[in-house]
Order: C-alpha cells, then structure tokens, then sequence
C-alpha cells in the first residue's frame, strides 16, 4: 500500500534539513577549507600589496617637488579649486559645530555654576580637536572624491596613458600639485574653521543662552596656550597629506569602467575619513606627550 | 577635399626624423612575453619596424594588439624579451628616461583619449605648451595641424562638442604637431561610419606617402588595412588615387596575432597567398 503523500510544510523541512547537511558537510571538508585559507592568503597579500602601492605612490608624489619640471600653475589651479570651493563647507560645519558645542557644555557646565568658562571650552575644543578633525572630514568628502572620480575617469578613457605618450610625468602634473594644494589648503580652512567654531559658539552663548558675549571671548582667549595651537595646527598637514595622496591613489589605480570609477571614489572617501581619523587619534597621543596638559 | 599639405603643414623636407636614412629598425621586437592575471597576452612576440616603413597589425578583437602598441611606447613592460625603441632598449628603462623617447612617438588612442577639460587648441599643443613654446608659435603650429586634419574650425571647441570621428582626427592633429619619428595608431577607424574611416585612413596614408613617417596600425577593418596598401596619397590631387592593378604599397606590410603570438609577418601578397589557417579564416 502507498503511503499517503506527506503535507507541503513536511516536504520544506526535508528539504532544508537536505540543504543543512550538504552545507555543513561542505564547509568541514578539507576542500573547504583549502578554498577559505586561499581566501584568506588572497585577502592578506591584496593588503600588504595595497600598502606597499601606497607607500610607493605617497613617496614619489612627495620627492617630485624637489626635482623639476614642477607645474605651479595646477598647484595654484588645484588650491583654488580645494581651498575657495571648500571654503562654504568649512565655515558653516566649523560655526554649527562651535553653536552645539556651546549649547552642550552650557547646558552641562551650568549643573556646576560653570558656564562662564564656556568659552574656554569651545575655543579649546574646536582648536585641539575638532576643528582639524572636521575640517579633514568635510574637505575629504568633497575633494578626496572630486580626485578620485577626476583621475578615475581619465585612468578609464585613456588620458593617462595619453598624458604619460606625450611625454608628460602624471604624477607630477595631477599628483604632486594636489598633494600640496590639499596640505596647504587645509591648515588655512582648519584657521578659518577655529574662527568660526568659535563665532558660533558666541552666537549661542550671547543670543540663545543670553550670557555676557566679552566673558565668553576673554575666556575663549585667555585660556589658549600656544601647545593647544600647534596640536590644532599640525594636525592638518597630516590630514590634508592623507587626503590627497588616498583620493589620488584610488583615483589612479581605477580599473573597470564607470562603475570602477565609483568604487574608486567610495573607497576614496571611506579610507581618507577613517584615516583621518585614526591618525588624530595617533597625533593626539603624541601631541599630548610632548604637551602635557598643565 | 583634403588640403596639399604644402599649404597647410610643414613642408616634407623639414620633417627631418622622417627623412632617416639610417637602416636600423626603428622598433625591435625580440621573445617578447607579457602576462597579467590570467594566460599569457602576449607569447614570444618578435617583429620590427623599419623606417619609413607601415606595418597593419590585424587580428580578432582581445588577442594583445592594444596592448602591444602600448610596449612599444613604454607605457607597459615585457615580462620577458628586448624592446628596441630608436636603438635603445626600452624593456627596462626608467620612467623618468622614457618620457624623452615618448616625445619622438606619437600615438592616436582607440578612444581619441582627449583631454576633456581642454580644448581642442590646448589638446592638440599639449606638448608644445609643456615645452613652452610661445603662444604665438603654439597657435600656428595648431592651426596647421587642424588644417592637416580638416578641423581648423574646432580651434576654441571642448572635446565634448565634438562628433567620434571628429575626435579622431584631432587625437592625430596631435600625435603628428611634434613631428614625430614614429606613429602608433589605436584602432583609429573602430567604431566609426565607412565614409568617416576612409577620410581618416587617407590621413595615415597622407602621413606615409608625404612626410614617410614609419607608423604600426592596428586595426581588424580589412578594408582599411587594404586601401592602406592599394593606394598611394597624391599631393597634386590632394587626395588619395589607386594604384595600378596588380600593385601594392612596398612599404606598407602586415603583422597578424593569434591568442597572444604573431602568426604572420609579410606582405600582402603573402597575406593573401598565406596557408596559415587562422589566416585564412579572418580574410575570409
């Protein structure tokens, strides 16, 4: 006799429990794990090749400023483009930031009967620390993507090569003025950024929070130490160096068409802010030993 | 009707790299062999160009024809093997050393490869402005390499505004401004309509038969590969006439790559006469 046909949801979890075994035996065969440690020596080697690239590339966009032909004319073209265009980023970011600033640590400090140092707070805060950090982030969304997608493009449709028949070094022409464009550009938006961190948190400190505006400035003032301005002030050369160099370095390694170009430019950006970051975590250690806080 | 170049590019007798009389090759392939990721690209690839000499690169799309052009130039290494570029052995050489042997070449990419930011003056002067040559010299020098290529009207226009066949010849306005020594060309006709490919091989052909600048062209258009080596360029006329019946350019040969190796390397007689299989298949 036949047995009677078993229910649909029955025949599903044979199914599955099939599928679950064909799986799990797979993955503990030696074949597996052959394939996942080949996996994993591709992986590893992609990275070491990839620092080694970069440090190569960095190092050669570096040393093309000391041995002619320079091009000052894209120097200037690019710190244009990079320093005027990313003025209106930096300035609002640098005056929101100081405004939240000063409404946090009013709000805070005032538990304590401590607002008047509000000032020193902002002042401090923007110029040790997030003044270089967010003025790194903003010009590397704009500008570490703007290299990558440029030299992307022209890695795709053959500009480079063209560049590099006609006799002319890429590296020189498109790399080096970025590169100096971006470390010089950044250290004066990071000035303007601390100007207008501090600015905004005056804007808050005398209009939303109606305390005295020459308390807040005397205390923004005074309290600066000439350490607390080397930190906000070295910070950037090393953001704009990371910038440049990764925007570039994506930029120049594009392969595959358009959709390369993207990914060039994602990786540009998502590399250039974390390492900007991580690097402000390094400097700041660094900056803290040589600089102990009184 | 293509302007006499008398009027409208230097004078034959001045192109002095063209008029060597040095019989050495100008390029030299020896047991070149070059690999990426994949199978070989290029395997044990030996040929040479002399002067005065055009050689038509054919083959299938994909076999390594791009990609030979671009070793001869340096802008990639052999694996393995000796490149001779104007007596020098390239396959090795610096970057920084290269560039000075790049500048006696010109090459017309697949693309055009237009700087899209410039304009087609400043394309074209590319060179000559990294050289800083005065703007009033850079101006006639373009002018008369747009005539050369019947553009002289798109002096001020960006590369954008410009239709694929007009990019073209502005990628050759440029590779020829220098005078080079030596001219590679990409797959100038791919992708283009008949009537444009034909004016752009009578460009080739004006630069063969006036200036007898040794050249390579790549290409898998039989046609323009043929009219290449069955006509010659009349100055009088302006334009290029066919060769008597039965005649061929005796400067004008051809090489054939198959999966990476050079299968062929003759003239046309010897082309079309060939036993090779492969060969036969792509005449066919």
């Amino acid at each position: 006799m036949a047995s009677p046909p078993l229910p649909a949801s029955c025949a599903i979890l044979s199914l599955h429990r099939l599928l679950f075994r064909r799986v799990t035996s797979l993955s503990s065969s030696p074949a597996a794990h052959t394939m996942a440690l080949d996996a994993i020596d591709r992986t590893a080697k992609n990275i070491v090749l990839t620092v080694q690239d970069y440090s190569l590339f960095s190092y050669r966009a570096v040393m093309n400023l000391f041995h002619p032909p320079r091009y000052w004319t894209d120097f200037l073209i690019q710190s244009n483009i990079i320093g005027v265009g990313s003025i209106a980023i930096v300035l609002l970011s640098g005056f929101f930031t100081g405004g939240v600033l000063a409404l946090q640590s009013a709000a805070t400090l005032s538990q304590f009967g401590a607002s008047a140092i509000t000032g020193r707070f902002v002042s401090t805060t923007m110029i040790r620390e997030l003044g270089p950090v967010l003025t790194g982030i903003m010009v590397a969304g704009r500008n570490a993507s703007s290299m990558a997608s440029e030299l992307g493009s022209m890695v795709v449709t053959e500009q480079i090569d063209a560049m590099r028949a006609l006799g002319v070094d890429p590296m020189r022409k498109l790399v080096t003025p970025r590169l100096f464009a971006c470390i010089s550009m950044l250290f004066f938006l990071t000035i303007l950024a601390d100007a207008f961190g501090i600015a905004g948190g005056g804007f808050v400190t005398v209009v939303m929070n109606h305390q005295n505006g020459t308390q807040y400035f005397s205390m923004a003032w005074e309290h600066l130490r000439y350490p607390d301005i080397i930190q906000g002030l070295v910070k950037p050369l090393f953001s704009g160096y990371l910038i440049a160099t990764i925007g570039c370095f994506y930029g120049m390694k594009t392969t595959g068409g358009t959709e390369g170009v993207g990914r060039s430019t994602i990786d540009a950006v998502v590399f250039s802010s974390v390492m900007i970051i991580f690097c402000d975590f390094l400097m700041t250690q660094v900056l803290l030993t040589l600089f102990p806080p009184i | 009707m293509i302007e006499t170049p008398s009027a409208s590019y230097p004078d034959p007798q001045d192109s002095g790299p063209a008029q060597a009389t040095d019989s050495s090759p100008v390029v030299a392939f020896q047991n070149v062999c070059l690999r990426f990721d994949g199978p070989p690209v290029l395997l044990d690839v030996s040929f040479s160009i002399a002067p005065r000499e055009t050689r038509i690169l054919l083959g299938p799309a994909g076999v390594g024809k791009s990609v030979l052009l671009k070793l001869i130039n340096g802008l990639l290494r052999p694996d393995q093997g000796s490149i001779l570029l104007f007596g020098q052995e390239i396959a090795a050489m610096s970057e920084e050393r290269l560039f000075p042997l790049r500048t006696r070449t010109g090459m017309v990419f697949q693309e055009g490869a237009l700087f899209d930011s410039l304009t087609v003056r400043d394309n074209v002067a590319y060179q000559l402005i990294q050289e800083r040559v005065p703007d009033d010299e850079i101006d006639a020098r373009v002018h008369q390499a747009l005539k050369f290529v019947e553009l002289d009207q798109t002096f001020g226009f960006y590369p954008g505004d410009l239709s694929g066949g007009m990019r073209r010849r502005v990628a050759i306005a440029r590779a020829l401004i220098h005078r080079p020594e030596l001219i590679l060309y990409d797959s100038p006709t791919g992708g283009l309509d008949p009537i444009t490919s034909t004016t752009i091989i009578e460009l080739v052909m004006k630069q063969r038969d006036v200036y007898r600048t040794p050249s390579i062209l790549v290409t898998h258009r039989l046609q323009d590969a043929f009219t290449l080596c069955s006509h010659r360029f009349d100055l009088d006329q302006g334009r290029m006439v066919p060769l008597p019946k039965g005649e061929s350019d005796p400067n004008t040969t051809f090489l054939m790559l198959e999966e990476g190796r050079m299968i062929f390397d003759g003239s046309i007689h010897e082309l079309i006469h060939t036993e090779n299989k492969f060969v036969r298949e792509f005449l066919e």
